[in-house]
């Protein structure tokens, strides 16, 4: 039974939905529900196909292998190797997209006759089966065609709702940015073909110990920027806060949920299992670039008030607390500790799942607010949980989850990512020690900040009252939507609670991928579902603590309510106003609730304020008519990274133009001497 | 004997803390001159608060109606996950992280609570709160590190077993440490220098204007809540860093002497609370980054020279 589920059959079965589903869909684009049901169907059908494939490869351990090259076209050659890493990126993908799918059905809805739904049912499916393959493939060439079918899918579903000018400027912001990611990548692996012969991974991986030292670090260079693009590190994350926002809320969940964590899995593979053995600077630029991102992207995210741009700066932040995993486990790879880098990887894979499940969550309960009131603008929410309460406790989950508060998910992945910086401290040497002591700092910061932003994202959106006329209008999402956040918020919960158990299978996948044997165990899961590190360094049971969390507040309840004072009477008033009308002009917004932070640290965001003032007459400059103040935070890597690397193009091509290419065919000749000559010359070097 | 034991342990806190209040108050009225309350005023406060009828304002969700709840409920989690008296009740819930996420729990909640009523003070005492537990948590966090490692582990009921008291070799880390942890005490706990706890004036209240739309019962727990996180944090403070007289076994006359050795300590940190609100000025608030700071790199100092 298991050897059928794990069959390369299931695969293709899951590949052929998606292709169904975009297929038929494009046919059937005459219906607007029609095509809208047929593809989400059949995206859930594929989900479901290759979750159960995924689940199963990786239950019964085994690795599958399909190959076809051919020698004289090798972009024809299609290569795939699912072991227990690709299975659990499989696994991720499939979860996010079956519940994102289920959303969609009623998410869609809101494009019947505007847009071509047809065609994006089409986009949806083939993103899906992109990522999916781009997590499967082995081979540098069928890799980057899948990795740029995936990339140009999500552009056009960056830009499908195409009648916002901004959301194209997005697409085109994300497209070129992701671009430019894939040439370092095609860099990387031509360098790697140079010096091995073979776009194959597994063939590259045999020929690593013959590859020159420089050309290791400059592959690693190159594919860090590459898939970095991707992932979204800080400051190549430009494109992340403006395409994520753009998207449909279905597809930005699985852009945020899932496609950035096909960078991450290709880091892992490229830099702890292709190219190992690593220098140990690889894992100190990793860790360097993990804590820029995290710090930086959750500070950014407090200066946001559009709700999908805030949780596109936490997707950022994310990264880097994952990346926090992946450098350290390849600190410790490169110092020849195999315990603690398999710990360090557990966590990063931990939380990958975990970011995965609850960003998803957030986003389309982000999603269900803007459909029900309009706008992205959180100053203009307010008092929406009494609106729509279902929306309101999907998204109180998802920032519980994300703030790493116990019981969920989020606190457990990022605990064990804290114990791996722990370990770091204690047992490395005097200069990687302060490293990690440093790293640790960031990462409490980091959390500590996360915090205070869903606090700000929650309160301001879902708590007082209506602050517009949209949100006193707003309406419950419909019931493929609940249900759709519903199971990514029940899973929230249970993989909270079953956190040791998952961590334990966590543990074998980065075992497998840093090739260390089970000596290495420092994770281990005693009686009772207690998570140990370090033959007791630090102990948690996920079990007690979420039974605690809920049982001690409830017999709290039960007693202050029936145990002392039964007869006592609750009325409803209004809330206290100081002798004035209360309006929701004097709540707290979005921007005043995070405006000491960003002061504080005003010397990284370096915030603006302008002042302005328009004048009834403008000579006499004596009565106001208006007054305005703007706030704002720089883009310092826009004004001091891109436009500076930008006019430095605009130069260079000014200077080919006017130079080079003058228009004289003389000269053009000329040109073509000199190659010919310089070619004979090098030919008769060689 | 270890059910008798588990049941103190749990007891302690909620039992404690309001005579703990009791106590600076009074000690606070001395200071000024005054006769002042009796030491047991904070039980009649709360015994009064839980017998008045209540008031919720109309525009409060859900949110503010329950975490009254989980904020007491997290105190006494947390609380009974201290090393009291004894350094032999431990649960895996005494981890270090869980301990600080747990309480960090408590202040979201009560935090969202304050913005829910929709007043204009309720929605800037949660963004000042927020503000100062986001910086300190890294603090908060790494000042007890400087000790688990000391310790080897970092469970905090157990942490002060593995530490050999009278080691002269710790005593300069576990100095800055500290010190570092009474800057934290003060921001978690909503003291001075960072907020005034005796105060309803709208410019310079933290915590009470969180608070102000709460009434009755969920009044009385909120106040029982940060009564019980003050005694959490001076437990923390005298148990982890000079775990003197701590009960390593569960003989009674070491647990009698674990309980009143407690006591006693505890109730210094009180005193100097009672004199330093007493003569000090509550600082600005955007200078209180400066004094996180200090703690931050106190901490550093500290963990560096264990290691």
């Amino acid at each position: 039974m298991m050897s059928a589920l794990a069959s390369p059959t299931m695969l293709i079965a899951a590949m052929a939905l998606f292709g169904i589903g975009g297929v038929g869909a494009v046919l059937l684009r005459k219906s607007d529900r029609l095509a809208n049901y047929w593809s989400s169907a059949f995206a859930l059908f594929g989900s479901v196909t290759a979750l159960v494939f995924a689940v199963s490869m990786l239950a019964s351990g085994q690795t599958f292998v399909a190959q076809t090259t051919s020698d004289s076209f090798p972009l024809l050659s299609f290569a795939l190797n699912i072991d227990r890493l690709a299975a659990f990126f499989l696994v991720t993908i499939s979860i996010v997209t079956f519940f994102c799918s289920l959303y969609g059905i009623g998410y869609i809805k809101q494009y019947y006759g505007r847009y071509n739904i047809g065609y994006l049912g089409f986009l949806y499916n083939l993103f899906i089966v992109a990522m999916l393959l781009v997590v499967t493939s082995s081979n540098g060439i069928f890799f980057l065609i899948v990795w740029e079918i995936m990339s140009l899918a999500s552009y056009f579903l960056v830009a499908y709702d195409r009648h916002d000018p901004e959301n194209v400027k997005a697409g085109f912001l994300y497209l070129v940015m992701t671009h430019i990611g894939t040439a370092f990548i095609l860099l990387a692996f031509i360098l790697l073909y140079v010096h091995t012969g073979s776009f194959d991974f597994t063939v590259i991986q045999a020929a690593m110990p013959t590859v020159p030292a420089h050309i290791k670090d400059s592959v690693f260079l190159l594919a860090l920027i590459g898939f970095g693009v991707k992932a979204g590190i800080i400051p190549l994350h430009i494109w992340l806060p403006a395409a994520h926002p753009a998207a449909p809320s279905h597809v930005s969940a699985i852009m945020s949920g899932v496609m950035i964590k096909t960078g991450i899995y290709m880091m892992i593979r490229l830099f702890l299992d292709v190219l190992q053995p690593a220098p140990l600077w690889w894992g100190i630029v990793v860790l360097v670039i993990a804590v820029a991102s995290c710090v930086l992207g959750v500070l950014y995210a407090l200066t946001e008030h559009d709700i999908k741009r805030l949780l596109a700066y936490h997707s950022i932040e994310n990264i880097g607390i994952i990346l926090l995993g992946v450098g350290s486990a390849l600190v410790f790879s490169a110092l020849g500790m195999s315990g603690l880098a398999v710990l360090a990887l557990t966590a990063a894979l931990f939380h990958t799942l975990n970011h995965a499940i609850f960003k998803s969550l957030l986003f389309l309960s982000a999603g269900s607010v803007i459909h029900a009131t309009g706008t992205r603008n959180m100053e203009k929410y307010g008092g929406l949980i009494k609106l729509m309460p279902a929306t309101g406790l999907f998204f109180l989950v998802g920032s519980i989850a994300i703030s790493a508060l116990p019981p969920l998910n989020g606190f457990f992945s990022e605990w064990l990512t804290f114990q791996a910086l722990f370990q770091g401290i204690a047992q490395t040497d005097f200069y990687i020690k302060w490293l990690f002591i440093g790293v640790t700092a960031a990462l409490a910061l980091t959390s500590g900040l996360a915090v205070a932003c869903f606090v700000k994202a929650f309160g301001v959106t879902f708590l007082a009252r209506p602050r517009s006329q949209r949100a006193e209008k707003a309406h419950e999402a419909s019931a493929v939507m609940i249900a759709g956040m519903a199971g990514l918020a029940v899973l929230c919960v249970a993989v909270g609670v079953g956190s040791s158990w998952i961590i334990a299978q966590l543990q074998t996948i980065a075992q497998g991928v840093l090739s260390a044997g089970d000596h290495a165990t420092l994770v281990t899961v005693t009686s009772g579902h207690i998570l140990s590190i370090a033959e007791g360094f630090a102990t948690v049971s996920a079990p007690l603590l979420s039974l605690l969390l809920i049982a001690v507040p409830l017999v709290v309840w039960t007693i202050t309510r029936f145990g002392i004072n039964r007869s006592q009477r609750v009325t409803t008033g209004r809330t206290w106003d100081g002798g004035t009308d209360l309006t929701s002009r004097m709540e707290i917004t979005s921007t005043g609730f995070a405006r000491s932070i960003i002061l504080i640290f005003r010397g990284l965001l370096k915030p603006s304020l302008q002042h302005s003032v328009e004048y009834e007459d403008a000579a006499s400059r004596l009565i106001p008519r208006s007054r305005s103040v703007t706030l704002s935070v720089q883009d310092v890597y826009r004004r001091y990274l891109y436009r500076p690397v930008f006019i430095g193009f605009i130069h260079l091509s000014h200077w080919i133009k006017n130079g080079i290419q003058n228009g004289n065919i003389n000269a053009y000749i000329l040109y073509i001497l000199v190659v010919l000559l310089v070619m004979l010359g090098l030919v008769g070097v060689w | 004997m270890s059910y008798l034991l588990w049941i103190i342990q749990i007891m302690f806190v909620p039992l404690v803390a309001p005579l703990g209040v009791g106590l600076i108050n009074s000690l606070k009225a001395r200071i000024q001159k005054r006769r002042g309350a009796s030491l047991l005023q904070p039980y009649r406060n709360l015994w009064k608060l839980f017998y008045k009828d209540e008031v919720i304002s109309r525009d409060a969700s859900f949110i503010f109606r329950f975490a009254p709840f989980i904020a007491m409920g997290v105190t006494i989690i947390v609380g009974a996950c201290l090393p009291i008296f004894t350094s032999t009740l431990s649960t895996p819930m005494s981890d270090l992280l869980a301990v600080v996420y747990t309480l960090a729990l408590g202040t979201f909640f009560m935090a969202l609570a304050g913005m829910d009523s929709g007043s204009a003070f309720g929605g800037s005492g949660s963004s000042r709160e927020m503000t100062i537990s986001a910086i300190v948590e890294a603090s908060f966090i790494s000042s007890i590190l400087t000790v688990a490692f000391l310790s080897g582990t970092t469970n905090i009921a157990v942490m002060s077993a593995g530490l050999s008291p009278g080691s002269g070799n710790f005593l300069i880390p576990i100095v800055l440490a500290f010190a570092a942890f009474c800057i934290v005490l003060l921001a978690e706990t909503s003291r001075y220098p960072f907020d005034n706890p005796d105060t309803h004036l709208e410019l310079t209240m933290i915590h009470e204007s969180m608070l102000l739309e709460f009434s009755g019962k969920r009044l009385a727990l909120m106040e029982w809540a940060a009564a019980n996180r003050l005694l959490i944090f001076s437990i923390l403070a005298v148990n982890l860093f000079f775990p003197i007289g701590i009960a390593h076994d569960q003989a009674v006359l070491s647990v009698l002497l674990g309980i009143s050795s407690t006591l006693l300590k505890v109730a210094i940190v009180y005193i100097v609370l009672a004199v330093l609100e007493s003569t000090i000025a509550k600082y600005r608030f955007f200078r209180l980054p400066d004094l996180l700071l200090v703690a931050f790199v106190l901490n550093v100092v500290a963990i560096g020279l264990v290691l």
